[in-house]
């Protein structure tokens, strides 16, 4: 084997891979060979390091310099400088505030961090099993086989407190346990890898960056209910993903930890990868399972549940990603371990893919219990442009909003419900001064019109009528009964809808009645939008102090509304005005204003 | 989404069809293969037209109303053929709150073509896409597989136009 005196891991995730980290790769390598350290030095292409806003990065080890932003015409100067001269591109480091970062674990995004479900994204190569071997891989795996009884493998997992990370918390253990009393031959080990919720990707950066860990649960899982196959459900949309889990069962199954008689212990376990194409609703479990047997992804009623009558009628699990990745660290390390932390009956760690307003885009893994504060201004860098904090929105569109007012609230299972919202999948959406919360609702409040499967009526019809009441109310036309109505609405479609994401639909609308009311009160009785998004209730205007007569704005509005003689202030024609902004684009003076 | 039948006549050949009916014979009788099916023939054909869901019935014995429902419900699964140029904007939340709305809006006044449409001449197709998972990169626009990034509305235009 070849030691190497550095390594160069370039991030291979789906945010830098739209960044062309693909291309830097290559440039690394031919720069490399050019100046002839190719066998000195090698690239390697790893899964997500979880600072998307900065990507594509670049780490260099044994130091563990972190270069962001790199583009393919900076690794020239990497190379040049760093590989041959030794001396650090100063101006491509990280910088946070002031201070400049010349390694990742300097910075107060990874400092503040756990990293368990996401710890080896961004460390080793997912394409390569022997990198993951090498960081405890499999070890787990052949521990249950070869040391524990089934019952003794979901003992440990129950000991851990391990809830279902997908969303709704169920008791991993529990779960497992449900499936295990129940009489074969045939069961199933299902992983759900539908990431539906639009804004979390935790779930892909996994499955990108790590892909053995869940082969390995789920082998793990299998052992333990005493099934001997296993299926993974993946969005399409993710074909990095699809490419690398691939490639992963192929490689475990040449090592003999897919297949028959794994290790030794007369135990048999083969995974099969399908694809979803495109329905949130199949993120349900039971509508998951009817998408795998080829059909309409359409839920089912439960009882009777999956651990009973699931795939093909017989007795399955489903977790989704992250859960699974938890498995092998809490049975290498210990269940006591994983217990320690976390906060009341959530333990444990849970990974937050942060987005929206605020400026380290990218995934976080805290323990369970981190007050959002600290997620948002220390780890995430707060919201940009100097903007203030209004709410930030968890669990996508079957969660709710966090007002300014609840952020020290800590993230955890049961503190989030008290407040009217959830983990979820831990989609972690920031919002400043310049979102408007009806819209927001009415954002939210599309998904579920859109992807409702059309089964039961609750949610089919009742979620149309709150979006056309939203509607009315953002175009002017609301009036205080239809806040009433709306409300009404939502907790009827909450309590009788048949599956999750009916039930959740309201959620994102309750959420912000509850916190934001006041503003839609002001869409209603004032008629305005107070965060200037809502188009129908905006007027455009012309400062006259401002405005130089230039007439650029007259001649670009496609309707004539404009009038107005040369260098003297112009005027829109509110009646006349479609508010279609061409005039705001066109004026050099920043004299159009919208209120 | 305009998921109707679709005006433009289907131009499939021989050798597709072959393709297709050969991947059925090796899947048609692993529990579940419906899917995977259906999606091999959208790889081939690039879209399900109603001679593709005929064929794919008559091969599996899975009836015709079962293979167009399956169709109709994912969205994945279309209809219509797809533009040389595809067009898509990312409405995922981090890109939604990024402003991807006014993003997608640009888009279709310059195309003159609706989300989850195609020009009238078959150049261009429009969709307005869940989230692609570049939430660092918002607001995204993705032109034939080429990603642009932290876009904003006015930048639309020009992007556009190098593809005309």
């Amino acid at each position: 084997m070849n030691f190497a005196r550095a390594h160069i891991l370039v991030c291979g995730g789906t945010g830098c891979t739209s960044s062309k980290s693909p291309e830097i790769i290559a440039e690394f390598e031919s720069r490399l060979k050019e100046n002839g350290l190719a066998d000195e030095i090698k690239v390697v292409q790893t899964g997500c390091f979880g600072l998307c806003a900065l990507g594509p990065i670049v780490v260099v080890y044994p130091e563990g310099i972190y270069y962001c932003q790199v583009k393919v015409e900076d690794v020239e100067e990497i190379v040049r400088e760093h590989m041959l001269k030794g001396r650090v591109v100063e101006r491509l480091l990280y910088k946070e505030s002031e201070e400049v970062s010349e390694s990742l674990n300097d910075t107060d995004f990874y400092k503040k961090q756990t990293r368990i479900a996401l710890r080896n994204c961004g460390v080793i190569d997912p394409e390569n099993i022997d990198e993951y071997i090498a960081y405890d891989g499999y070890q787990a795996l052949a521990k249950c086989l070869t040391e524990y009884t089934p019952q003794q493998v979901i003992d440990l997992v129950s000991a851990s407190g391990l809830r279902g990370r997908g969303g709704a918390g169920f008791p991993t253990g529990r779960k497992w346990q449900f499936a295990a009393v129940e009489k074969g031959p045939v069961k199933y080990v299902c992983c759900n890898a539908d990431e539906g919720d639009p804004g979390a990707f935790m779930d892909r950066s996994v499955l990108e960056g790590d892909p053995h860990s869940v082969l390995e649960a789920m082998t793990i899982a299998g052992y333990a209910i005493g099934s001997s196959q296993g299926y993974i459900y993946v969005r399409a949309e993710y074909p990095i993903a699809v490419q690398r889990l691939k490639k992963a069962v192929e490689q475990s199954r040449e090592y003999g930890f897919l297949g028959k008689n794994i290790f030794d212990s007369g135990f048999d376990f083969d995974i099969d990868v399908r694809l979803g194409a495109g329905a949130f609703v199949c993120g349900e479990e039971t509508a998951l399972m009817t998408s795998i047997e080829g059909h309409r992804g359409e839920p089912r009623p439960r009882p009777p549940f999956p651990a009973v009558k699931g795939l093909f009628g017989v007795p399955t699990i489903l977790n989704n990603v992250e859960t699974y990745a938890n498995i092998p660290w809490i049975l290498v390390h210990g269940p006591e371990k994983f217990a320690e932390m976390g906060s009341g009956a959530s333990k444990g760690t849970k990974v937050f893919a942060l987005g929206g307003k605020i400026k380290n885009t990218g995934l976080v893994e805290i323990p369970m219990g981190t007050p959002l504060r600290q997620v948002i201004e220390d780890i995430g860098g707060g919201c940009p442009n100097g903007k203030k904090f209004k709410a930030a929105q968890t669990g996508g569109p079957s969660g709710g909003c966090i007002p300014a007012s609840l952020i020290d609230t800590p993230l955890d299972y049961e503190s989030m419900a008290a407040i009217g919202s959830i983990i979820g999948s831990g989609g972690l959406i920031v919002m400043d001064e310049d979102n408007c919360m009806v819209d927001i609702a009415k954002f939210f409040l599309e998904f579920p019109v859109d992807e409702s499967c059309g089964k039961c009526s609750p949610c089919r019809i009742g979620t149309r009528r709150m979006l056309e009441i939203l509607n009315k109310i953002t175009s002017g036309q609301g009036t205080l009964e239809d806040i009433d109505t709306l409300e009404e609405l939502c907790n009827h479609v909450k309590n009788n809808s048949l599956c999750g994401l009916g039930q959740t639909a309201p959620n994102p609308v309750l959420s912000t009645l509850r916190y934001f009311r006041d503003e839609y009160i002001a869409h209603v009785v004032d008629k305005k939008c107070p965060a200037g998004v809502c188009k129908a209730l905006l007027n455009y205007s012309i400062d006259p102090e401002k405005c130089k007569g230039c007439t650029l704005c007259a001649r670009n509005c496609p309707v004539g509304a404009i009038t107005g003689s040369v260098r003297q202030p112009h005027e829109i024609d509110k009646s006349k005005c479609i508010k279609c902004g061409a005039c705001i684009e066109k004026c050099k003076f920043d004299a159009i204003y919208k209120a | 989404m305009p998921n109707t039948k679709t005006l433009v006549s289907f131009r499939g050949t021989p050798e597709q069809e072959a393709e297709l009916r050969k991947f059925i014979e090796q899947t048609k009788d692993e529990p579940g293969s419906t899917m995977p099916i259906m999606q091999k023939a959208q790889e081939i054909y690039g879209y399900l037209p109603e001679e593709v869901q005929i064929i794919i019935a008559e091969a599996t014995g899975v009836p015709l109303t079962e293979i167009y429902g399956i169709a109709t419900f994912y969205a994945q699964f279309s209809l219509n053929p797809k533009g040389e140029i595809q067009v898509s904007v990312c409405l995922g939340t981090a890109c939604y709150v990024k402003g991807s709305g006014d993003v997608l809006e640009r888009v279709v006044k310059k195309l003159g073509c609706e989300a989850g449409s195609i020009t009238a001449d078959g150049r261009f197709s429009v969709d307005a896409t869940r989230c692609v998972g570049a939430c660092g990169l918002a607001p995204v626009m993705i032109v034939n597989g080429e990603v642009y990034g932290r876009i904003k509305p006015d930048e639309v235009d020009a992007i556009l136009e190098k593809y005309m």
